[in-house]
This record gives C-alpha cells, sequence and structure tokens, in this order.
C-alpha cells in the first residue's frame, strides 16, 4: 500500500476513465488497509480508490507498477479479489498514506460484485499500455531543426517497431495461455460430448420431420405433432411449424395459457384492463420465484388465450409494444374514457394522462394514439414533447 | 403393349402410385418419430451426467456459460428459448437468464425519466449489481447482453446500438435510426454535441443535424442548454457519468415495481 500517493482524483489531459466500481476494500498484502470500504476507478494511466464517505480522501497509484494481477474467487463470507503485485515505488513518489509496506502486493476486495468486469478491462489496460503513449505533436519539425529530430524520430519508430513486436510476442503467448486455461474450465468432455454426433443427427432429424409438417407430407396424426412439439421445445430448437393463431401448440404452453388467465384477471383490472408484455413478464416471474418463464414461455402462452377462449387478449399495437388485454375491456370505453380527459383537462401529454390515471407511460401514449387513429384526437407535436388536443375539425 | 398415355387407366394408375407414396411418406415419418424420442431419451441420460458434473461451473463461471451458448449455437439449438427446455431444467441456465431479465426491466423503468430510455451497458451493469446484493451471483456484460436480446422478443422496445467500444441500451420503443445513432456515437466523447460539431465531422446540412437533434429532444434522450458559450449543446443524460453514481430514490423505486 505504499505504491499509493494522494490524489486529488481528476483526469489528466490524455486520461481517460475506463471503469469504476464502488463497494471496494483495499487490503494493504493480506492485511485489510485502514481505510473504510470505497470505490476504485481505472484509468488508462492510474489505479484510482476514493472513500465513499469522505471524498476528500483519494490516492492513486500508476498503472506501470503492476508486474502482474490475478483474480481470488470467492469463498463462505469473503468476497472475490483481485490480488495486484508491484515494483517498488519511484524514489521521487509523492506522498501517500503509508510511508512503507512490508507487502509488495495489494487486493482489491470486491463487496458488491464487478470482478469480473473490472478484471477484464484492467487486463485490457495492462495489455494496451496507453499511458505510455506520448500526445501527438501538434507541429511536424521542419528547417535546420529537422535534421537533428528526425534522426531521434527514427530511432523512435524503431523502439516502437521493437516495442510492438514484444507485445505482439506477449499478446499471442498469454492469449494461447488464456485460451488453455479456458479449455481446461471448459473440459473436454463437454466439447466432446456437444459435437456428438447424437446431438447433430437429433436436429437433422427433427428438422426433416418440421418440415415434412409443414409440408404436409406424411399424415402424422394431430397428437404426434404436438408430442413432437414438445421435443422441439425441450431442445430449444426453433419450431418452423409456429402457427401465428396457436402459437408453439404444446400442452406446457396450453397450461401456462390457463394460468396467466387465473393469474392476471386481478392486476390487469386495477391498471385499467391493460398490461404490458413486459410488465406481465416481471409480475409472473417475480411471483414465481423459480422455474422461471422465458419471454417465448409467454408470448407462446398469450397467443393461446383465443382458442382457449379465456377473457383475455394478446395484442401488438403499430408502434411494435405488445399487450395483454381484458376483453371485457371494450376499445369504444378506453377510446371515450381517453377522449373525455383530455377534453376536460384542454390537452395532454401521455406523461400526464399516465399521473391521472396510475398507468404506464408507455400503455398511455398507446390509448392516445388509438383515440388519435380514430380520429378523435389530434396532436400537437413540438420539441417540448408530443401533446394530444380534442378534435375539432 | 399399350404405350402409357393420358387416359382413365392412366390416371387411376397415378393415383394408386400416389396413394403408395403417401403412406410410404406416413410410414417413413412414423418412424422417424419413434427412432427420435428414443435418441431423445439418451440425449437426456447424457445431459444428466453432463449436468451433474459441470452445473456449479455453468452457474459460477461467465467464460463457461459464453463457451456454453456458442456451443449450444453451432448445434442450432437456444438454450434460452423455454423454462420448460432441457438446459433449463437441468442446468439452471433459464432461470439465470430470465431474472436478469427481470432485474434490467426494472432498473431501466427506475431511470427512464432521468435519461429518456437510454443508458450505457456500463451503467446498466453497475446499477443491476447493486441491486442483486452482495451476496448474488456476479453477472458479466455478455450476460446482460444474452438477457437483453431475450426481452426483445415482447416487444418491449429493448436495443442494443453500439457506442464507443460498448453499447447503448434503449428501453423504449423510440425510433432511432442511422441518423440518430450516428449523432449519439459523436456525443459519445463529451456527453453533448452541437449543430456545427455535427456539420463539421458528418458533413451534414445544418436542416438535417436539426432534424435529428429535435427528435432527439423529443423522445427525451437530449437535454437542450441553450445557454452554453458559443453553439447551444444538447445533452445526452444517457452518457453522463457523474449522474451514474446518483443513487435510485425513493420514489424512482416505486416505478420499478409494476
Amino acid at each position: 500500500m505504499d505504491r499509493f500517493s494522494w490524489s486529488n482524483g481528476l483526469l489528466e489531459i490524455n486520461e481517460t476513465l475506463v471503469i469504476q466500481q464502488r463497494g471496494v476494500r483495499l487490503y494493504d498484502g493480506d492485511d485489510k488497509a485502514k481505510m473504510d470500504v470505497g470505490a476504485v476507478l481505472l484509468s488508462t494511466h492510474r489505479l484510482i480508490w476514493r472513500d465513499v464517505k469522505n471524498q476528500e480522501c483519494c490516492i492513486s497509484m500508476p498503472l506501470s507498477l503492476i508486474i502482474f494481477f490475478e483474480e481470488q474467487a470467492a469463498g463462505i463470507g469473503k468476497s472475490a479479489k483481485i490480488v495486484i503485485h508491484l515494483h517498488p515505488a519511484a524514489a521521487n513518489k509523492e506522498p501517500g498514506p503509508y510511508q512503507n509496506s512490508k507487502y509488495s502486493y495489494i487486493k482489491l476486495s470486491f463487496k458488491e460484485h464487478g470482478q469480473i468486469e473490472f478484471y477484464r478491462r484492467l487486463t485490457e489496460e495492462m495489455t494496451r499500455r496507453r499511458w505510455e503513449e506520448k500526445p501527438v505533436s501538434q507541429t511536424s519539425p521542419v528547417g535546420p531543426q529537422a535534421g537533428r529530430t528526425r534522426a531521434v524520430g527514427i530511432v523512435g519508430i524503431e523502439r516502437k517497431i521493437e516495442e510492438r513486436r514484444k507485445e505482439t510476442d506477449k499478446n499471442i503467448s498469454e492469449a494461447f495461455e488464456d485460451l488453455s486455461k479456458l479449455m481446461e474450465k471448459v473440459s473436454l468432455v463437454f466439447t466432446k460430448w456437444c459435437f456428438n454426433q447424437q446431438a447433430k443427427e437429433m436436429v437433422e432429424v427433427s428438422r426433416s420431420i418440421a418440415n415434412k409438417i409443414k409440408d404436409k407430407q406424411g399424415d402424422i396424426s394431430e397428437d404426434e405433432t404436438i408430442r413432437f412439439k414438445s421435443y422441439l421445445l425441450s431442445m430449444g430448437i426453433a419450431n418452423p411449424v409456429t402457427r401465428e393463431t396457436h402459437g408453439s401448440g404444446t400442452h406446457y404452453h396450453l397450461q401456462l395459457a390457463k394460468q396467466l388467465g387465473d393469474m392476471l384477471q386481478a392486476p390487469l383490472e386495477e391498471r385499467g384492463g391493460m398490461m404490458s408484455l413486459t410488465e406481465v413478464y416481471c409480475l409472473v416471474n417475480r411471483a414465481r420465484g423459480m422455474e422461471l418463464l422465458s419471454p417465448e414461455d409467454l408470448v407462446n402462452a398469450c397467443k393461446m388465450f383465443e382458442s382457449l377462449k379465456l377473457p383475455l387478449r394478446l395484442r401488438v399495437f403499430d408502434s411494435g409494444v405488445m399487450v395483454v388485454q381484458l376483453q371485457s375491456h371494450s376499445e369504444e370505453e378506453m377510446i371515450a374514457s381517453a377522449l373525455d380527459s383530455v377534453t376536460d383537462k384542454g390537452s395532454l401529454t401521455a406523461e400526464e394522462f399516465a399521473k391521472l390515471l396510475g398507468l404506464s407511460v408507455l400503455l398511455s401514449k398507446e390509448r392516445l394514439l388509438l383515440a388519435e387513429k380514430m380520429g378523435h384526437l389530434c396532436r400537437d407535436d413540438s420539441v417540448e414533447g408530443l401533446r394530444f388536443y380534442p378534435n375539432l375539425f | 403393349m399399350h404405350r402409357r398415355g393420358v387416359g382413365a387407366g392412366a390416371i387411376a394408375k397415378k393415383k394408386l402410385a400416389e396413394a403408395k407414396y403417401k403412406e410410404r411418406g406416413n410410414v417413413l415419418a412414423e418412424d422417424q418419430i419413434v427412432q427420435m424420442s428414443k435418441q431423445l431419451e439418451t440425449f437426456k441420460s447424457h445431459l444428466e451426467e453432463f449436468a451433474s458434473k459441470h452445473k456449479q461451473e455453468i452457474r459460477k463461471n461467465p467464460q463457461f456459460r459464453v463457451q456454453f451458448q456458442e456451443m449450444c449455437a453451432t448445434i442450432g439449438v437456444d438454450p434460452l428459448a423455454s423454462g420448460k427446455g432441457f438446459w433449463s431444467e437441468m442446468l439452471g441456465v433459464g432461470d439465470f437468464y430470465y431474472e436478469l431479465g427481470v432485474q434490467i426491466v426494472e432498473v431501466c423503468l427506475a431511470l427512464k425519466h432521468r435519461n429518456g430510455g437510454l443508458m450505457t451497458l456500463d451503467e446498466l451493469h453497475q446499477r443491476v449489481l447493486k441491486g442483486r446484493g452482495k451476496f448474488a451471483q456476479d453477472v458479466s456484460q455478455d450476460d446482460l447482453l444474452r438477457a437483453l436480446k431475450k426481452l426483445k422478443v415482447m416487444g418491449s422496445g429493448f436495443g442494443m446500438i453500439p457506442v464507443g467500444g460498448s453499447y447503448l441500451v434503449q428501453s423504449v420503443p423510440a425510433e432511432l435510426n442511422m441518423d440518430h445513432t450516428v449523432v449519439l456515437q459523436l456525443a459519445e466523447k463529451k456527453g453533448f454535441v452541437t449543430v456545427s460539431e455535427i456539420r463539421e465531422s458528418l458533413k451534414w446540412e445544418k436542416e438535417r443535424a436539426c432534424h435529428v437533434l429535435d427528435h432527439l429532444l423529443k423522445e427525451g434522450l437530449a437535454w437542450l442548454d441553450a445557454q452554453a458559450e458559443g453553439d447551444a449543446h444538447y445533452w445526452l443524460p444517457a452518457l453522463f457519468s457523474e449522474l451514474s453514481s446518483r443513487d435510485i430514490t425513493p420514489e424512482e423505486e416505486n416505478q420499478m415495481t409494476p
């Protein structure tokens, strides 16, 4: 920890912020540092840390001091960490929180996660070494000076070429190292299994069956079709036989549609008879806790409402927004009430209408647009926003 | 021997031939389904074995998840298509991503009034991590991108705009065409953009630049600072980094639960 210097945390001219992460505690070697938890910031040039409570308390260290770093996995009651091994500080280092330290490494403890992304970015910055780049000079040297400057220039270029070559070598060997680590982790068993003939063959067979059904070759029974579709569903293979009216047509989605029919009655009534599909997705999955629905499951189930004669409908607006709507909720009523509200207030924006009805802005906008489409409202579209007025024409 | 030709006899023969082919087609398809259900069983048991060995790995290791996803894509299989799929049930991959989807929607809803429904992937990442709490599993940006791809299925206006090496996440169905995207990319460095900057860098006419900026204002994605020195500044809250450190207020939190 004696590599850090006090800092004001402001970035230099050519320095850019790469990533920041809060909830980080510093360690001097294996010991907790005397600071509290704060935020760590990675720039192109430095590693900066700032106390969350006392913003004045800010320290930084140049990235050039980093020799290497590694991840330390989380454990029970222990957050994940990144261990950073450091060169000794320069003799002319500015004073910092620690005069000296018996350790030549520090740790960053990620109490609120974010270590994956931070590690990735740190790796990137340590490879690119952007702090070594000299800012582009404004003018090119001309005249009698040129001779000498040019010589320096050529030597500089040669040096850069050599550095780049070394870096490329380093990058290549690092890449191979990473790849081999990855392969170990992924494990040869998985690779072999995945490309197992069986998996591929199955996919091919199921595709050919699906095509047969689509082209109506062969008289496959309704029952077998349903069974087959559920195979496709289990495998996660896109079903080319999907029909718009019935969605995927599997038993699973049938059950789901009925469940949704029960579950959504009350929430829909509370919200004026309409909810966006994303709202439904969040509501249902929050309630379930586990064995969650995928977005596709939800869409496929909702497509079955009509054929199951449930009192709900899936509806897609011109904008692409998808909603679930109570069947009892008539279109005319919605439009009439929209017109009433607008007339009452003189004019309304989607946000104002949303507040009035207690609806989401998205859905109130759709209602106003619908009323406009039917010719009851007209719009005033300006930079100040979209406002609707009763149509007096 | 009569030559084959048009005539009642030929037609009858043709029909018979067709009927036979049809039957054969039946048999073929049925066979295949039987074959397939057998293969499915074997496949399932392989997967169970794999799951018992590697389930933890998939849950804990984001690199593994990426690798897994890519391999599934190679075979032509989408492991996230359904919560009822093998993959979800046995490996628990589904729940991880579907829950992430819910968390993404909530964060975007809470902040929509501030940034018009546009924010950087970095900011989304930070906020989702914070919302998940200390004891939840870490998520990578790749995880977020996959969850976002799934959310698009519901027509909710989710999209990802490539900007400055990363992405801007769009969460409202605002129409953003190539012109808008290019201006957003231009604004990325400073968080704002001016008409003269657009004309200089993109070589557009004034009308085109103003048209794009007006649209961004209307959609709530840009704020106009007419009092700035020189040209009016059009700020994009999605790109503010100071703003991203401001916490979500209690009122905003109420917006989050549908």
